[in-house]
C-alpha cells in the first residue's frame, strides 16, 4: 500500500492542477460578478446627453425592464459592439438606455453621430460616480434591469449575438414568467 | 556636457511617470496620508487586477482612491469603506480576503498540504529509526535506498 503513495499523491496532484486549468479556463477571469444582481439598482439622476437642464432618475424608469448599456466615445470594444445594440438588442423591444461613462460631450455626441445612435435615450455621468455605485469598472458594460427597478443581468464586455440569445433572451424569459 | 544633460533628463523620464500616477490629494496631516495609502494597498483594482487600487493608474483605481478619499474625509471609517466597496464591486476587491467558511481553503490549504508532509515524514522517519538499528549503517553507503 504505502509503495503506492507517491503514486497517488502525485495523482491528486495532477487532479488539483488539472481542476485549477479547467476552472480559469471555464469563465473570463477578469469578470466581476457583481453583487448587485438581484438587488434594487441604485438611485440615480442624471443628466441627458445634449441637453444638460433634463434629467433622467431611477424611478422615472421604473415599470418595464429596460436595459442599461455602459458605453465611452474613448471605448475601443464599444465600436465592436455597437452593430450588436443596434441590430439584436434593439429587436428585443426593451427600451435602450444609453449610460455614457466618463466622456466629454461632444465627443459622445460625435462618436454616436459617425456610428448611429441606437440608444431611446442617453445619459451621461461625467465624472464617474454613478458608474461606482453601478459597480461599473469599465466599459461596455451591460445591465438588465426590470419594471421593479432590481438589477436582473449583468454582462462585462461587448455585447455579442450570442450573448444576446445565450443570457440576455433567457433573463428576459425569466422575467416574463414571473410576470415582470 | 550637453550629453550628459540630455542622458541624465531621459534617466528622469520615468519618475514623470511616477509624479503622474499618483495624483495628490489635499490630506489634512501626515496620519491621514498614511492612513490613505495603508487603506489603499488593501483594496484591488477591479480593471487590472494583479495591483492595488494604490499602485494601479487605470481610470477606475483614481476614481476609486478619489472614492476612499472622500469618504474618509466624511469621517468613514475603513471598514465602512470596505464595505461600500464590496458592495459595488464583491469581496474581489480586499487584497486580503476575509476569513470565512468559503475562504478557509485559501486560507487554510497550504497549511493542511504542509502538515501532511509532516506527517508523511515524520512516519517514514520513525519506520527508518525502528529498522535502522538492526542493519549498521557502513560509513560509505552511498545506496540510495528510495
Amino acid at each position: 500500500m504505502s509503495r503506492f503513495l507517491p503514486l497517488i499523491a502525485f495523482a491528486a496532484l495532477v487532479a488539483l492542477f488539472g481542476f485549477g486549468i479547467w476552472w480559469n479556463t471555464g469563465h473570463d477571469q477578469h469578470e466581476i460578478v457583481s453583487p448587485l444582481i438581484n438587488q434594487p439598482a441604485p438611485a440615480f439622476a442624471l443628466p441627458v446627453l445634449g441637453d444638460e437642464t433634463r434629467k433622467v432618475d431611477k424611478q422615472s424608469l421604473l415599470g418595464k425592464p429596460y436595459i442599461l448599456n455602459v458605453f465611452g466615445s474613448w471605448c475601443i470594444e464599444c465600436v465592436h459592439e455597437h452593430p450588436t445594440l443596434s441590430g439584436e438588442v434593439k429587436q428585443l423591444g426593451l427600451p435602450l438606455v444609453g449610460f455614457n461613462y466618463k466622456d466629454d460631450p461632444a465627443d459622445a455626441a460625435a462618436w454616436l453621430s459617425d456610428h448611429g445612435n441606437p440608444f431611446d435615450v442617453v445619459i451621461a455621468d461625467r465624472d464617474g460616480r454613478a458608474g461606482i455605485d453601478f459597480g461599473v469598472y469599465g466599459a461596455p458594460e451591460t445591465f438588465l434591469i426590470d419594471g421593479k427597478g432590481v438589477i436582473r443581468y449583468k454582462h462585462v464586455g461587448p455585447i455579442t449575438p450570442e450573448v444576446v440569445a445565450k443570457e440576455i433572451r433567457p433573463a428576459l424569459a425569466a422575467l416574463a414568467k414571473e410576470g415582470g | 556636457m550637453r550629453r550628459w544633460l540630455a542622458l541624465a533628463l531621459l534617466c528622469a523620464l520615468p519618475l514623470l511617470a511616477i509624479a503622474q500616477a499618483i495624483q495628490p490629494l489635499p490630506f489634512r496631516d501626515h496620519a491621514e496620508e498614511v492612513r490613505f495609502q495603508k487603506l489603499s494597498a488593501e483594496l484591488r483594482c477591479p480593471m487590472c487586477q494583479n495591483e492595488t487600487l494604490a499602485d494601479s493608474n487605470a481610470p477606475i483605481a483614481h476614481d476609486l482612491r478619489r472614492q476612499v478619499f472622500e469618504m474618509m474625509q466624511a469621517g468613514k471609517s475603513d471598514a465602512e469603506i470596505k464595505a461600500y466597496l464590496v458592495a459595488r464591486y464583491s469581496e474581489l476587491v480586499l487584497y486580503k480576503p476575509p476569513v470565512e467558511p468559503k475562504t478557509w481553503l485559501l486560507w487554510f490549504g497550504p497549511l493542511v498540504v504542509l502538515a501532511i508532509g509532516g506527517v508523511v515524514v515524520a512516519v517514514q522517519v520513525r519506520r527508518r529509526a525502528r529498522t535502522a538499528p538492526a542493519v549498521a549503517a557502513p560509513a560509505n553507503d552511498t545506496e540510495d535506498d528510495w
